[in-house]
Parts: structure tokens; sequence; C-alpha cells
């Protein structure tokens, strides 16, 4: 239970730095520290596969794109500060965050959940994990790998407008 | 894996079975771990003993008798924590060792391909035996040691100091999942592969942090460049690979040498680099893995021609000295992955060298990898980042997808004997073979074969 509360305290102190940071390189490498402490918290839960996956996928990949896309759009590191507070962007902050914050909530709420811990969890090797999510799960994976997919070409298709003719004028 | 001795079993028999403990989880055998389920847990080794007859041998047990030596007698928490320190200490100080020795290895191989001897004047101390300069590495590790650490005045000063730290620490936690014998492996995990690449995908991130934190413009793009690279080469890394889980139907690495072991004919090992898929499939892995540990020809991140020392360049002291430990600790853990995937592991190449213990099987095939790696560096020149990019997505890639898709067919064809056995081998080789060629002669069009004329 104490490694629990450390693992929470963890992700989300460094959540809450990474929030009132002005600087957004830091405030990236800090959420960067929260996505592997929730990866703790799996590995505390006994699914170390999850948890693998977690790190692989947050701590290694989507990391790059977020740090890859801070370098991009930034022209200098004086413009790595973000613009200071206003009402307006406060007043939309508060919306998305509380149309979020409602919508975990009603799931989580809405969820029925065992509440007696059970008497002995199930022994979830990858083995059968992979056997679950290649039969009864099949489907919910090909949905993912497919939106996905379509996620990465519409991202490529709207980074990619220049035509060739006009690089050929600018160059 | 997880049996509880009562404190008492600290016995003579547990002493006499605790080195096959690794063998009882190693082995995936769900008729044994069913049988031993039945039994009480202190009966349970008496399975596992009669089984192996490798094992026992004095030599390859001879690590974990001495480890039992020092910890035997200490009760059963204490005992598993002081394993672990053990571990570590042996894995810190081993291939602290080997990577001391490496450097100089590195440096004196390119100094004889490069036509010069290489560091030959570092004498043992307080003698004037030079020995080809063998003390070189300590001499090179005290004036690391001593040096003035510098750190730019404009740099962010936190992560400039957590760079170096956290790169050598991720590239360490990769070394414990590989099977150094066959009782030797640090930690028992059930998805150990995808640990193995969790923790080095971590890596990235720390050069990163070098670059920016430099607060330096040779830094800053070298950290461009390694996170472009990084992400390029981690995919057919990974693609590379799933081959081995897919025949091996394990993410264990224990499984995976297990499933090498055995030998066709009595002389032909069962390794996955002996046929066709896992051929090209530890081709690209290796490919991949000179990219992922920044070594020549793809070493653009640190290119000293064009960007001085990359991420490097405002590093100094001992803060430098950890990049270049974290670097070849990086390829030591990814040689070693390659050994456990394709070359059998700690598997002897015939049956009757099985005399020699295991980890003298996995070092030697560790080192003969990494004297690979300094070969290549010293052969081929740097690639462009344009180049570099191109090759992975357009080339290695697609070659990985359809070597996967080579494996299933392997796979399915499995139960084919006779004249048949033959044609699985040549459809193999021929979807192996046929979109290689088809693929370089495409790229290379109109850039290949290239003429040199020579003033």
């Amino acid at each position: 239970m104490i490694a629990f509360l450390l693992i929470a305290l963890g992700t989300l102190g460094t959540a809450a730095v990474a929030l009132s940071l002005r600087n957004l390189i830091h405030s990236a490498l800090l959420l960067i520290a929260s996505w592997a402490g929730i990866a703790a918290f799996y590995l505390w839960a006994g699914a170390e596969f999850v948890a693998f996956a977690q790190v692989l996928v947050y701590v290694g990949a989507v990391s790059m794109v977020v740090l890859f896309a801070v370098l991009l759009t930034r022209r200098s590191r004086e413009d790595l500060a973000i613009a200071r507070e206003s009402i307006g962007r406060a007043i939309g902050a508060l919306i998305v965050g509380g149309a979020v914050l409602g919508v975990l909530a009603l799931a989580v709420i809405s969820t029925p959940l065992a509440t007696a811990p059970e008497a002995s969890p199930p022994a979830a090797t990858v083995h059968t994990l992979g056997l679950q999510l290649m039969g009864p799960h099949a489907a919910a994976l090909l949905i993912v790998g497919l939106l996905l997919t379509v996620a990465l070409l519409g991202a490529i298709v709207i980074a990619s407008t220049d035509t060739p003719e006009k690089t050929k004028n600018t160059t | 894996m997880t049996v509880h001795f009562p404190i008492v079993a600290a016995s003579v028999s547990e002493w006499i079975a605790r080195p096959f403990l690794p063998l009882v989880t190693a082995v995936p055998d769900s008729q044994l771990s069913a049988l031993n389920a039945q039994l009480p847990p202190t009966l349970s080794f008496s399975l596992s003993t009669a089984a192996p007859s490798r094992a026992d041998a004095l030599l390859e047990r001879f690590p974990l008798v001495l480890r039992d030596l020092l910890t035997g007698w200490l009760p059963e928490p204490l005992r598993w924590l002081l394993n672990s320190l053990l571990a570590i200490v042996a894995i810190l100080a081993i291939f602290g060792l080997l990577f001391a020795f490496l450097t100089l290895a590195e440096r004196k191989i390119l100094g004889r391909i490069q036509n010069r001897p290489g560091p030959n004047r570092t004498p043992l101390p307080f003698t004037k035996l030079r020995f080809f300069g063998l003390a070189q590495p300590f001499a090179d590790g005290v004036k690391a040691l001593t040096k003035e650490d510098v750190i730019p005045l404009g740099a962010d000063r936190v992560l400039h100091y957590l760079a170096p730290v956290a790169l050598l620490a991720f590239s360490i936690l990769t070394f414990a999942v590989i099977p150094f014998g066959r009782n030797l492996v640090p930690l028992e995990l059930d998805a150990a592969v995808l640990y193995f690449f969790a923790a080095g995908a971590a890596t990235e991130l720390a050069v990163f942090m070098a670059g920016w934190a430099s607060r330096n413009k040779y830094s800053l793009l070298a950290a461009m460049r390694a996170l472009a690279q990084l992400i390029s080469y981690e995919l057919p890394l990974l693609l590379s690979f799933v081959p081995v889980i897919l025949i091996a139907g394990s993410l264990s690495t224990t499984a995976i040498v297990a499933h090498q072991g055995g030998w066709h004919w009595g002389f032909i090992p069962n390794w996955h680099v002996l046929t066709p898929w896992g051929f090209a499939g530890f081709v690209i892995f290796m490919v991949a893995a000179l990219a992922e540990s920044n070594r020549s020809p793809f070493d653009l991140p640190e290119a000293e021609s064009e960007l001085i020392a990359g991420h490097l360049t405002e590093y100094s002291g001992f803060k430098y000295a950890l990049f270049f430990m974290a670097e070849y600790f990086g390829m030591c853990a990814l040689s070693g992955m390659a050994v456990t995937l394709f070359l059998g592991g700690w598997q002897a190449p015939l049956p009757f060298l099985e005399i020699i213990p295991s980890f003298v099987w996995f070092g030697l095939k560790l080192i003969t990898l990494l004297l690979g790696f300094i070969w290549i560096r010293a052969t081929f020149p740097r690639l462009r980042i344009d180049q570099l990019t191109r090759f992975a997505w357009k080339f290695l890639v697609p070659l990985a997808l359809i070597n996967l898709a080579n494996t299933a067919v392997w796979s399915l064809t499995s139960g084919w004997t006779g004249p048949l056995q033959l044609l699985r081998w040549a459809l193999s080789i021929a979807i192996v073979v046929v979109p290689f060629v088809l693929l370089g002669r495409k790229l290379s069009a109109g850039v290949a074969p290239r003429t040199y004329r020579y003033a």
C-alpha cells in the first residue's frame, strides 16, 4: 500500500509540476516521468506486460513526438516559455478539463467494480494475454490498428502541404 | 516464481537444489510445473534435479555455488536482496572491465586497420612494462576522473547533469534479462524481451536531454538527429525479432535460448540464425542495432567532422566518460540480445564442446559480435541523414515485414518432411532473397553502381 501511495504521489506530483512550469521542455520531460509513474503502477498491480508496453510506447515513442513537436514549432529558446494566463485561456482550460473529468468520472461510476478483493488474482501470462488479444478481442485490436494508421496517414497529409513547385520557388 | 521456504529450510537439501532453481522456471514445460505444483514446495526440486545433465557440471554451477557460499546462511528476504545485489555487482564489474578493454581493443584494431600502432605507451603502474598499452584504459579512467567538469554558463544545469546519469542507468537496466549462462539470468521475466526494448527505448530521451541542455547549436542539431534516427530504427529493430518470438512462442529470454538447444543430425545447431528467416532477421537486427547504439556508419548524432562531437560537445571529464560507458554498455546489451535471440544464447555450437561452460560460449559470441562492430566502424563511411532515414523506411522496414510473413510460412510448413523439406527451404530463401534484390535494385537505380575515377 505504501508503494502504491508513493507511485501515485510521484505520478500526480510530476504531472502537477509539469502543469505549473513555464518551460515547455521541462514540462514535457516531467510529463514523461509521469507516464513512467503510470508504468510503475501497472508493475505494482502485477501487469508487467502492460507496464513494459507503456514504457515502450510512451517513454520511448510518444515522448519523441512531443519533444519533436515542441522543438519544431518554437522559433527560439526564449519562445519556449508559455504565454501568461488570460481570462479566456483559463475559461477554455476549465471547460476542457471539466469535460474530460466528467467523462472519466461517469465512466468510473457506471462501471461495476468488484468491491471485495478476489481470492486469487488470475495469472495473466503473456501467452494468455496474446491468445485473448488474437481471439475474443481481435476485432478491437484491428480497429485500434486501423485508427492509428489513419491518424498517421492524416498527420502526414496535413504536414506535407507544400507542393514540389513551391519548394522550387523558395530555394 | 516464488517458492517460499520456511526459514528452517536453509538446509542442505535446499542448498543443493538452489542452483537448479532457474531451470525449473526456464523450461516452459507445463507438465513438469503442474507436477511440481502438486508436490509440497520443499519436494518440488526432486523432479527437476533429475532432468538436467549438463547443468550440474561443476564449472556450470560454479557462479551459483560461489554466490550461495556468500549468502546461503542468511534468512530468506535478506538473502534474496543480497543475491540481487550480488548479481548487480557482478554485471557492473564484468561489463565495466569489458568496457575498459573494449575501448582499448577498439583503438588498437582501428589503429591496425589504419596502419598505425594505436595506444602502446602506457606502462603498468610503477613499472616500465608496457604490454602493448594494456594499462591504457586505467590511465584514461584516472584522466577522466581528475579533469575539470565544465558546465556552460547558459546550460540547463539540472538536465545537463541528469543526461549522462539517465543514459547510463537505462543502458545498465537492459542487462537484467539477458541469460549469460545456463543458470545465470539476473532477472527471470515472462515479458523479458519487451522489458529489454522498453528500457533501451528510454536512452533516446537521455541523448535528447544532453543535446538540449547544453545550449549549443551543434548539440541541439545532434539531439534532433538522434531523435530522427532512433525513431526510424526502432521500427526495424522491433520488427526483426518478432519472427523469433513467433517461432519460440515466448517473450522470455530463457525460453528462447532453450528453444535453440539441440542439433540437427548431431552437428548442426538449432540456432535461429541458421534458418533463412533467422539469417535475414539477424542481419536486420544488427543493422538496426548499429543505428540504435549510434555506432558508425550511423554515428550521425556525434559526427565529429560536422558537429564537433554532437551532443557530447559541452561535456568534459567524467560525464564524457559516462556517455562513452553508456554507449559501450548499449552496444554490449544489444549484442547480447542478438546472441540470445539468433545465435543460440549460451548454447555450445557442437555437442562435444558442451564441456566448456555455457557462460564462456556466451562471452565468446558476444565478443565476436563486438569485434564485428569495431570492424564495421573501421570500414564504412558515414551516411547522410536523408540516406539514413530512407534506408530505414524504404528498405529495412519492408524487408522486416516480409521476413515476418516468411516466418509465418515457415511456422505453418513445419510439418513438411522428405523432399517437401527442400521445397520449404527453397521457398523461405526465395522470400528473403527476391525482395532484397528487387528492392535494392529499385532503390539504387540511377545511383549505383558508381564509377570512380582517380586522378
